[in-house]
């Protein structure tokens, strides 16, 4: 028995094991090592920070990463403002059939392809779209508007693709919160917004936390919406990744880049985290 | 705020106005798609030409149909292909990991769940380049050694198949997981008193109690595989899975071609969601 528990522990911590370190973490160390080279002559590579000095010394660069981190940061901001109110319908407000419909349309839009959101969104906003036909049919313009690739429609995208990893996590804590709570708050001469404040919002941080997180990653590891929405101006850090990688063939610099990204995203989502005292393993598993 | 507390009427106006109207906001860039995919007219956009099915099954210049357009065909193919390999894959993988998690404890529990829960919070694009420089190492080395090139490891399926798998695990795992922790072990051992051995005991009744969870997650890595676009990107070759290839097309310019796609995908999706959720509420 002991020894057909011990096989059968080993049987199971392979696929595990293999799938972690070969995937996972020495692809990631392998990437660590290409971003710490630098071509020296032909076939001929020495260890440097140089990528890392490109990175940094480039205006360009640094600005797209830093502009990437703050409007990751906003979408998430927007996200949840959005997704609160609608969240605690939901969750506390709906009943019965209502309820459970309400929740089930709020997923559809995400059993579809990003793609296909963002191309209705193409259709909404450009030029010969719908939005601006609206506009100028109710006199509100007198020609085409074009309200494509700029921040404002990335940032429509941005927050509409990532909606529903805000909504699920904060029904789901919401619906945990006894009413018989709330009631308590207000008999005890709460106002709406103090009850809110000091019972709603702290009993639902492990959502906003985790819906956050997901937000978070997701926008800044856009590749889709900035490109296909955003200007001229929205360059998005993933798609400086992908020129190095895919264009200009520069590994090594674009291996930097992909380093940096995960470095600032682990930090924010590191710091969320003890920010509000929850840990990784509370709020995704 | 809550039914059972008095509100004032305009609160509760404004409140409901809100709520319609996000809803509006989430059903709108869908509706649209799916209407301009009859659009009798080359650009998915006003003015409306007229009502035509050309865009699913025209089969003439210069409205070619979904279901007569090889290369759109070829990708869907392709797409459902990657998703299949990536669903066995994670769920047989998912399966372990939530069976090793829950039976057993061990040294270095705590830290390898931490570690399997990271490809969550990796961006796509990261996973993607990191599979991509590591195989390209692995491949240049081989090359060096014994002048074989292993093409497996160079952009394309095979390479697309191990991204998508690298993060989707993560999701079977946690959807496995939840299930197995509500499992009565009693049961188990109820099996083996009464004479089966270990796996008899596994097959017959821990299995059948898990198949609503291994189901759902088939369909849900199976769905996030068909959708992937960050991860697949960075690894895809010369055969370009359905999102890819929508988007070469999207970059160029949009006919309601992409429209009729789009819908079709609308209704597969929907149609696996309703199986799973019939599943779910059987279980």
């Amino acid at each position: 028995m002991q020894a057909g528990a011990r096989l059968g522990f080993i049987l199971l911590l392979t696929p595990l094991l293999l799938w972690l370190t070969l995937l996972i973490i020495i692809p990631h160390i392998d990437m660590l090592l290409l971003s710490l080279r630098e071509r020296v002559g032909v076939g001929q590579y020495a260890t440097s920070p140089a990528n890392y000095l490109t990175f940094f010394g480039e205006p360009l660069y640094l600005r797209t990463f830093m502009r990437t981190a703050v409007m990751s940061v906003l979408a998430t901001v927007i996200t949840l403002l959005i997704a609160f109110p609608v969240s605690f319908y939901i969750a506390k407000i709906a009943r019965g059939r209502v309820q459970s419909s309400l929740f089930l349309l709020c997923l559809v839009p995400f059993w579809v392809s990003e793609l296909v959101r963002t191309f209705g969104w193409m259709i909404l906003l450009r030029e010969t779209g719908l939005i601006s036909t609206l506009l100028q049919y109710l006199g509100l313009a007198s020609g085409p508007v074009e309200m494509l690739y700029n921040d404002a429609a990335m940032m429509v995208g941005l927050v509409y693709t990532s909606m529903l990893f805000m909504v699920v996590p904060l029904v789901t804590t919401l619906e945990s919160l006894d009413d018989a709570v709330i009631e308590a708050g207000y008999d005890l001469g709460g106002s709406g917004f103090s009850v809110l404040r000091e019972i709603i919002i702290p009993h639902a941080t492990p959502g906003i936390v985790s819906g956050s997180i997901v937000v978070f990653m997701l926008s800044l590891g856009n590749y889709l919406t900035p490109t296909m929405l955003g200007g001229k101006d929205s360059l998005w850090f993933t798609e400086l990744i992908y020129s190095q990688f895919i264009v200009r063939f520069n590994w090594e610099l674009g291996a930097a880049f992909g380093f940096m990204l995960l470095i600032l995203s682990s930090v924010i989502v590191w710091g969320m985290l003890r920010l509000t005292g929850q840990t990784l393993e509370k709020t995704m598993g | 705020m809550i039914p059972s507390m008095p509100q004032p009427r305009a609160y509760r106006v404004i409140y409901t106005g809100y709520i319609v109207l996000f809803f509006v906001y989430l059903g709108l860039p869908l509706a649209v798609v799916a209407v301009f995919a009859f659009n009798d007219s080359q650009f998915p956009s006003l003015p409306w030409e007229g009502f035509t099915w050309n865009w699913f099954f025209g089969d003439a210049r210069p409205q070619i149909g979904v279901f007569h357009e090889r290369p759109i065909l070829r990708a869907i193919g392709t797409s459902a292909f990657v998703g299949l390999c990536v669903s066995a894959l994670s769920l047989a993988v998912g399966t372990t990991n939530a069976f090793l998690f829950n039976r057993y404890q061990f040294r270095g529990r705590g830290f390898l769940y931490v570690l399997m829960l990271l490809p969550l919070v990796i961006p796509g694009i990261v996973l993607g380049i990191s599979i991509l420089v590591f195989s390209s190492t692995v491949a240049n080395a081989a090359w060096d050694a014994t002048k074989w090139d292993i093409t497996a490891l160079r952009p394309g399926l095979v390479l697309v198949v191990l991204g998508q798998f690298s993060f989707i695990t993560t999701i079977a795992t946690l959807v496995i997981s939840a299930r197995l922790q509500k499992f009565d072990r009693t049961l188990e051992e109820a099996a083996l008193n009464l004479g089966a051995d270990r796996l008899t005991a596994i097959r017959t009744i821990t299995l059948p109690y898990l198949m609503p969870a291994m189901i759902g997650a088939f369909v849900v890595a199976f769905l996030m595989s068909f959708e992937n676009f960050n991860t697949t990107l960075m690894l895809v070759g010369s055969d370009a899975p359905l999102t890819i290839a929508m988007f070469d097309r999207l970059k160029e310019g949009s006919t309601p071609l992409l429209n009729a796609v789009s819908l079709l995908l609308m209704l597969g999706s929907s149609c696996l969601a309703l199986v799973m959720i019939a599943f779910q509420r059987k279980a």
